[in-house]
């Protein structure tokens, strides 16, 4: 391998990419061509960093320099004071808010300081298509000491030592999943692993896959061994173009250095990977509708048992895990399982990586030890609410989640305690929400989702989703009644214990989590036809406030419905009746002189 | 080896295999059903034969659709718990608001007490219970109907929806549907010959069962060859 | 239907492998080459692959991915994510509705454009975010999309 000086490490996941990452690749290797470091030099386009909000972003090591916000004309002169002339460039450096000291250390700033990464061990730092970069951040050793000197009853002891459970939302603990597998009997087992990500607000799989897909790789082959299958699927997402491609070179770059395939690492041990992609149904995460995705079928879940351990794929003990369970394998394998017991609550050991997303102020990927607080995650790493708003709830385990509201924000992040305060810890999405969120549009959202994304062939998931809809849109459009309320909790007890799935056991949690924690705001839409939020449009008005109104005419022209008169320098006027309620005076007004109230 | 179950407080001994359903039925306990039917395989979609398990001290209960959980050695099943019977009420509701038409369901509501609905009225008459379905693929195996799109729109039809070159027209999927909904004349390719007269209007044909939409049917030999008609 | 086309099928259901395990795979391929999955095509894959035509359709209208009406030449594709619901999607894809003069699930009839409100891209630290034939654009506004669609004739 040829050595360099120095490394850029360019974040090339699919949210910096869109955001031109590449473009800026190609003018950083046009400046180095130019100024002759191209020998000395290497720039690498990495997977997904996390830092998403600051995208795209780039690390220079060894310095450990940190850049952010990246543009392609601020690269002629990056290269040329700090490269050529060993002057890092300071505006191009993480600041906290306008004015404050750049903070030249990646794990010096907040954001990432707090986080502890395991299954995340690799991004940022490796290109995620060259195996050998894996290899020399001890990538396959784990694979080689489990064939080598282990038997497949060590590995699983490992595993349950170490306390992993299921991170793709139900928890399950991972040592005994594979144990149940193993012990079943058949002759053709298979391992899988589900990267159908359907959480909305979530993208750790999308990153894992992207940013370090030999890890998701190793941990299914030693799966595989300690289960004693042959074969193994990944099912990706339809609409994860990137992550499929990658996983698919790495396949091919693990086969030929015989770490996939037959006889691998030279023992009598063969695997081998397919990759299916999903057709573009949330329901295919349930992992038998996923099986009979795989099989060429509807995917739609049969009732359990007979579980996938027992009868899977074609009948056989098949055994599913989550992409960053599998990507924590082979560390533990490589630390043992008592180290990662050692971290996190008596519960729910090691770590997990989160999406924290929405109204926050660093949005992105982070991953963190189980036990920390709510609290710590949104404000610490997070940066807390943009704009000066206060913080209203965290929406955490996607449609089959809750949301937690401020009061309970000292909750420690572990299984057990996030499913008491009526949420569960999902796949890992977290989504802040401010003042201007509904919680009552929230469960109507989310409801509204389930209703599109469920199979129907259960009764209670079926209808009972498009009844609460329907009463959530009543509410929400102005036509509640105090009876919606009561038939709202009766339909989602009904549905809780009776749907066939998942899906439909877990559809109410967002419902039944608002009424709980936001009871008020439902009430103010049905006794006092108020949104609080002023979202609900049937419930609001835009009114121009002709105290700040400079008559700048900024407003009129971009209406839609042309409902805004007024001359110029003179106050201007929203018509109701032709109002449209889309926003768009709000968004190019820059006097706040829109109110919607 | 036979496995011991309670049921209702009352023990019961039957194989290996059996589901909480069958294990019932031989103790004479009747539970509600809707998409179960003997010759088929169990299939767990209405969900009307929920029942309360308890496996032992160590958990609280959890509900199971008794046509396809199997019987366990311990278990405690309860068929008419307060929750069962609130869950069973909401279905109930849910189905009548689906097809407040049909005379099956009113019927099968009105056996538990349900006379009206909360829910705004729709007019269906399927209710999606897949019997059609399950039927011609496991009986018949001509496999000429299946599910089509998915939740809300979620319909049985055949492929394309015109009628299918599998169907042979036996007849089994209108036997089997408990609410009258199917049409084997959207389904069935040859065009079905009924006798002539043989029905006052009204009156289902006694050989596809399906209803025989008199207006459409020709009420005399001369109707029935007329060039350019359905028989042409 | 053009015997060209219909070749071309042949060989894109041989390609991936006349089986029941490669049904989605195959039915993915057809929808990406051809835009939307014919009725012919779902013929001949029941016939090749064995299975039965009611089961080919079944899968046809179960997967988002596949549509049996030809889409626009290009595809507008609303995050309808919770992270973009919150900072506005709902108003991105009213002003696209607006501007294309459709609602989502339908296509212009120049075929110029086909909308759907979709599920979480996965990119939502760049929230609200439309993705156009594969692009993504990210941090919308409103006031973005008046020139958004232009770069795509």
């Amino acid at each position: 391998m040829k050595t360099y000086r120095t490394h850029l490490l360019l974040c090339a996941g699919t949210g910096c990419v869109s955001n031109h990452s590449f473009e800026i690749k190609r003018a950083l290797e046009e400046e180095l061509a130019r100024h002759n470091l191209t020998d000395e030099i290497a720039v690498v386009a990495t997977g997904c960093n996390g830092f998403c909000e600051r995208g795209p972003v780039m690390l220079v090591e060894p310095d450990g320099i940190f850049y952010q916000q990246l543009k392609v004309e601020d690269i002629p002169h990056l290269v040329e004071e700090h490269f050529l002339k060993g002057r890092p460039v300071e505006k191009l450096m993480y600041t906290e808010k306008r004015g404050a000291p750049p903070v030249s250390r990646m794990n010096d700033i907040e954001f990432f300081r707090h986080q502890i990464l395991v299954a995340l061990r690799n991004r940022g730092r490796i290109d995620p298509e060259k195996i050998e970069e894996y290899i020399a951040h001890d990538g396959y050793l784990s694979l080689a000491k489990v064939l080598k000197e282990m038997t497949p009853e060590e590995v699983i002891s490992e595993i349950k030592t170490s306390g992993l459970r299921g991170r793709g939302g139900a928890g399950f603990p991972t040592g005994m999943k594979w144990e149940f597998c193993r012990r079943s009997p058949g002759d053709e087992k298979y391992v899988v692993c589900n990267a159908d990500e359907g959480d909305p607000g979530a993208f750790m799989d999308r990153s894992i896959l992207e940013a370090d897909p030999h890890a998701v790789l190793e941990g299914m082959t030693i799966g595989a061994y300690a289960i004693g299958a042959r074969q193994g699927f990944i099912y990706v997402r339809d609409e994860y173009p990137l992550a499929v491609e990658r996983i698919k070179l790495a396949i091919q770059a693990a086969e030929d250095l015989g770490l996939l395939g037959e006889a691998i690492l030279g023992t009598g041990f063969s695997f081998s990977v397919q990759v299916v992609r999903g057709g573009g149904a949330f329901v295919c995460g349930e992992e038998t509708a996923l099986m009979a995705s795989i099989e060429g079928r509807m995917g739609r879940p049969r009732p359990r048992p007979p579980f996938p351990a027992e009868s899977g794929l074609w009948g056989q003990p098949t055994n599913i895990n989550n992409v960053e369970t599998w990507a924590n394998v082979p560390i533990i394998l490589a630390r043992g399982g008592l180290w990662y017991a050692s971290i996190g609550t008596p519960s729910s050991k090691g770590t997990k990586v989160f999406s924290l997303v929405g109204k926050v102020a660093n949005t992105g990927l982070v991953e963190v030890p189980m036990g920390i607080k709510l609290r710590e995650i949104i404000f610490d790493i997070g940066g807390g609410v943009p704009g000066g708003k206060k913080f209203k709830a965290v929406q955490t385990g996607g449609p089959s989640g809750g949301c937690i509201p401020e009061s309970l924000l000292d909750l420690q992040v572990d299984y057990e305690q996030l499913a008491e305060a009526g949420a569960i810890m999902g796949s890992g999405g977290l989504i802040v929400m401010d003042e201007d969120t509904c919680m009552v549009d929230v469960a109507r959202y989310f409801v509204s989702f389930l209703e599109d994304e469920s199979c129907g062939k259960c009764l209670p998931c079926r209808e009972g989703l498009q009844r609460m809809h329907e009463i959530l849109d009543d509410i929400t459009e102005g036509r509640g009644t105090p009876g919606h309320l009561d038939l709202l909790e009766r339909l989602a007890g009904a549905v809780k214990k009776a749907s066939l799935c998942g899906l439909g056991a877990t559809a109410p949690n967002p419902v039944l989590t608002t009424l709980r924690y936001f009871k008020d705001e439902y009430e103010a839409h049905i006794h006092e036809g108020r949104c609080p939020a002023a979202v609900c449009k049937a419930l609001i008005r835009f009114a121009i406030d002709e105290e700040k109104c400079t008559g700048c005419t900024a407003c009129v022209r971009v209406c839609p419905s042309d409902c805004i008169t007024g001359e110029k320098k003179q106050p201007h006027v929203i018509d109701q009746e032709r109002c449209i309620k889309c926003g768009a005076c709000i968004e190019v007004c820059k006097f706040d002189a829109v109110r919607k109230a | 080896m036979g496995v011991r179950l309670t049921i209702d407080g009352r023990p019961v001994e039957v194989p290996e295999g059996t589901t909480i359903l069958e294990a019932a039925q031989t103790l004479g306990i009747e539970i509600p059903t809707l998409c179960y039917h003997e010759a088929l395989e169990p299939y767990g979609a209405c969900r009307l034969c929920l029942v309360e398990v308890r496996a032992g001290s160590a958990r609280g209960a959890t509900q199971v659709a008794s046509c396809v959980f199997p019987a366990r050695e311990n278990l405690e099943v309860t068929t008419d718990s307060p929750e069962i019977t609130e869950v069973r009420r909401v279905l109930l509701e849910l189905l009548l608001a689906r097809c407040p038409e049909s005379p099956q369901i009113r019927r099968l509501a009105e056996e538990f007490g349900v006379r009206e609905t909360p829910f705004q009225l729709r007019d269906e008459a399927c209710i999606l219970c897949g019997l059609c379905v399950r039927a011609c693929a496991e009986v018949v195996g001509a496999r000429a109907i299946d599910f089509s799109f998915r939740g809300r729109a979620l319909e049985v039809k055949p492929p394309l929806k015109v009628p299918s070159v599998s169907c042979i027209a036996c007849g089994t999927c209108t036997t089997v549907c408990p609410t009258d909904a199917v049409r084997l004349d959207e389904i069935a390719r040859t065009a079905h010959r009924h006798r002539i007269g043989e029905h006052a209007p009204g009156e289902r044909c006694r050989v596809c069962a399906a209803y025989p939409a008199s207006p459409e049917f020709p009420a005399s030999y001369e109707d029935w060859f007329e060039p350019g008609g359905s028989n042409s | 239907m053009d015997p060209e086309v219909l070749e071309r099928i042949d060989h894109l259901i041989d390609e991936t492998g006349a089986e029941e395990s490669h049904l989605i795979g195959t039915l993915q391929d057809i929808q990406k080459e051809l835009n939307y999955l014919p009725e012919e095509a779902l013929r001949l894959i029941s016939q090749k692959i064995g299975v039965p035509l009611s089961q080919v359709y079944s899968i046809a209208t179960f997967y988002k991915a596949f549509s049996l009406e030809p889409r626009g030449r290009h595809l507008v594709n609303v995050c309808m994510g919770t992270a973009c619901h919150v900072r506005g999607g709902v108003q991105i894809l009213e002003k696209l509705e607006r501007e294309t003069g459709i609602h989502a699930g339908e296509t212009t009839a120049d075929r110029r454009f086909s909308l759907e409100a979709v599920r979480c891209l996965g990119c939502c630290g760049l929230a609200p975010v439309v993705m156009i034939d594969g692009n993504f654009h990210g941090k919308l506004t409103q006031k973005d999309l008046d020139r958004l669609l232009d770069q795509y004739p």
